[in-house]
């Protein structure tokens, strides 16, 4: 996903780049009649707002089909582990750190004292899950660990001087 | 169809007020850059200050850019809104006082009680220092913040008295009347346009921000006066993101009045642009739910809400002021000094930035994203490149000698250095997102995390030393700064 993302990113910045860079060259010659310009002009403005309404409605539409908010509607692999998981400064209390492969995780984050943000790191040390954690609340993450060993789950809410010690590890073994 | 008068000559000068604001804000973002160096140098290993003064200086360093976001463009809003409506110079300048209240109170929050909460002071942080602050300290801090949150909300009021006494109400201010029904072409000028929507949404967002913080200084002598997390981090999400977005929509004024100068093109309050401004009011003080895409606990509606409004904020920022700068230039035969070059790349730069930031606010990416240094990637972008560029625009504009005056090699070299240091230091923060490096943290734990940090480090080093030849230039310029003459060199035709 990140990897798609930082792709994506750099092509669409190109291209406001060329858009910026080719005005830039082409700002001499003067043309007296702005009349003429403008009519060129809004005529591309009108197709570059509905091509960018176009797609990114559709990305709109493709994105909000499926929220992390919500476990899967795909209930095979079985119930799901429930695991308790509270932030304090600075450390996670979990009630449970290890759990079977490929078997769904419900994941029940809060904190004791403030803010703080669960992130799930695979053995690669790639975020791949997160939610914050709050006092008075409890967010829920419905991951499948799908690799074998050791994941950590890092603090990402800046919550004080230990903050970026708070890490914990998680083992994810075979059934 | 409206167009702004575009070659008043002579131009004027900036009030001592203005220079005054002007010069505060340098200083502030000099001193605050020096503190962004500090942290990337952390990170890239290159030096050890230790994670309470990392803490301590990141705090400062985001509430630090804030204030002198707000500063500057309150000054580039104020010298050219003043064009067209009378503004109260008293009330500009208790704002700044209030400023500097705000700031020495501040710095002894962090120097003196050592407080690191961050510029968010997410509640209940302030309250559990856990012994690194002292107890006074998140007092100092909110109490600095709630004075510069007073100073600019009394500013806004005035801007607010100003247009409504000169176009009746803010609704007319906004072109309304041009939008909804037969353009006439009176709307009110981009200036007045922007300035109203700025005032607006700074109101609503001030008003926001002053009520938490009250409420937390409350909390922090009665305890027994809790506050609802989710709600104070809601609050503080309106109030912080409003206003520092606001900024660039202050700036921006300065590239519709001066390009239009430069080029002698109209920048036009047609339809199209009303349409932008009315829904980027509404959109600027809505927005902020997509950083709270990770609190789940919010109602699902707001936080698809917070990705929609992501989504569709690109577009007046795309489609009209990005374009309409490029329309602008075009065959315009601009004589390019380096008033124009900044403005016209300020204008790539908020373009280029609402990239990764409104992908970042697609729910599913955030899950994998949030929170990492992508975050600062966006916005070192539309803020660096976007907004710190519209304010080295114009100074240049402000100080140029005369209409013809050449720029030396020493100043282009240094526009190009702080153009490709900006983007390669902002690309360093977005490549770190990728990596999934955390954001804020004073320790970057994984050797394959540095590389990036240093090279970070690197670009920072060439920002500040081309940020230092715009500074003493502006400064070595100030005389004529204050002066009433043409400044704009002329359109060359064919």
């Amino acid at each position: 996903m990140q990897q798609m993302v930082w792709y994506v990113s750099l092509v669409l910045m190109a291209l406001v780049m060329f858009g910026f860079g080719f005005a830039a060259i082409n700002s001499g010659n003067r043309v007296e009649d702005y009349s003429s310009i403008i009519k060129r002009a809004y005529r591309l403005r009108t197709m570059l707002f509905w091509v960018l309404v176009l797609a990114l409605g559709a990305e709109t539409i493709n994105t909000l089909r499926t929220l992390p908010y919500y476990a899967p509607r795909d209930q095979s692999a079985g119930a799901a582990q429930l695991i308790e998981a509270k932030g304090y400064q600075w450390r996670w209390e979990l009630s449970l750190d290890h759990v079977a492969k490929n078997q769904p995780v419900e994941l029940r984050v809060t904190s004791a004292d403030v803010n703080h943000g669960l992130g799930i790191y695979d053995p690669d040390m790639h975020l791949v899950a997160q939610t914050q954690a709050m006092p008075g609340y409890t967010n829920v993450i419905n991951y499948t660990f799908n690799k074998e060993g050791t994941y950590k789950f890092l603090c990402l809410e800046y919550c004080g001087l230990a903050h970026h010690a708070m890490i914990t590890e998680f083992k994810v073994g075979t059934p | 169809m409206a167009s702004y008068p575009n070659t008043p000559i002579p131009d004027k000068g900036a009030k001592v007020s203005v220079l005054t604001y002007l010069i505060t804000a340098i200083y502030v973002l000099l001193l605050m850059m020096i503190f962004g160096l500090l942290l990337r140098l952390e990170h890239a290993q290159y030096f050890s200050m230790g994670e309470a003064w990392f803490y301590k200086i990141m705090t400062l360093h985001g509430v630090g850019m804030v204030g002198m976001a707000g500063i500057a463009g309150a000054a580039i809003m104020w010298h050219f809104l003043r064009e067209y409506v009378d503004l109260s110079e008293g009330i500009f300048a208790i704002n700044w006082a209030l400023f500097l209240a705000g700031v020495i109170l501040i710095l002894g929050s962090v120097f003196f009680g050592n407080f690191a909460g961050a510029w968010t002071f997410l509640y209940p942080l302030p309250s559990h220092p856990m012994g690194t602050w002292f107890g006074g300290a998140s007092p100092l801090f909110l109490g600095g913040l709630l004075l510069i949150s007073i100073g600019f909300f009394l500013l806004y009021l005035d801007t607010a008295r100003a247009i409504i006494a000169r176009y009746g109400n803010l609704a007319r201010a906004l072109g309304w009347p041009q939008l909804f029904g037969p353009d006439d072409g009176k709307a009110p000028p981009p200036t007045v346009v922007a300035s109203t929507m700025v005032t607006i949404v700074n109101l609503a967002a001030l008003l926001m921000g002053t009520s938490i913080l009250t409420m937390m200084l409350v909390n922090l002598f009665a305890p027994s006066f809790a506050i609802d997390p989710l709600l104070a981090k809601g609050m503080i999400y309106m109030f912080g993101h409003t206003f520092i977005n606001s900024t660039i929509y202050m700036a921006v004024i300065a590239v519709y009045e001066i390009l239009p100068r430069y080029t002698q093109r109209p920048w036009k309050s047609n339809k199209v642009f009303l349409a932008s401004w009315t829904a980027a009011t509404v959109m600027v003080m809505s927005v902020f739910p997509h950083h709270l895409l990770m609190d789940y606990a919010y109602p699902k509606w707001v936080l698809v809400l917070g990705q929609v409004l992501s989504y569709t904020s690109t577009l007046p920022i795309i489609v009209v002021t990005g374009f309409g700068a490029m329309m602008i230039v075009y065959r315009s035969g601009i004589r390019w000094d380096m008033c124009t070059r900044f403005l016209f790349v300020s204008l790539f730069g908020w373009s280029a930035g609402v990239i990764p930031a409104f992908i970042d606010g697609t729910i599913s990416i955030n899950y994998v994203m949030h929170n990492t240094l992508w975050v600062p990637g966006h916005f070192h972008i539309y803020l660096m490149l976007g907004m710190v560029s519209m304010l080295f625009g114009f100074m240049y504009y402000l100080g140029k000698p005369h209409q013809d005056a050449q720029d030396s090699c020493l100043d282009v070299a240094a526009f190009w250095g702080f153009t490709v240091g900006t983007i390669g230091f902002a690309l360093s923060f977005l490549y770190g997102g990728k990596e999934s490096v955390p954001r804020r943290w004073a320790v970057h734990i994984m050797p394959e995390w540095l590389p990036a940090d240093r090279i970070a480090s690197a670009f920072t080093v060439l920002i500040i030393a081309c940020v230092l030849v715009f500074i003493v230039r502006f400064i070595i310029r100030m005389g004529p700064s204050g002066r009433d003459y043409t400044r704009a060199s002329i359109a060359v035709a064919a």
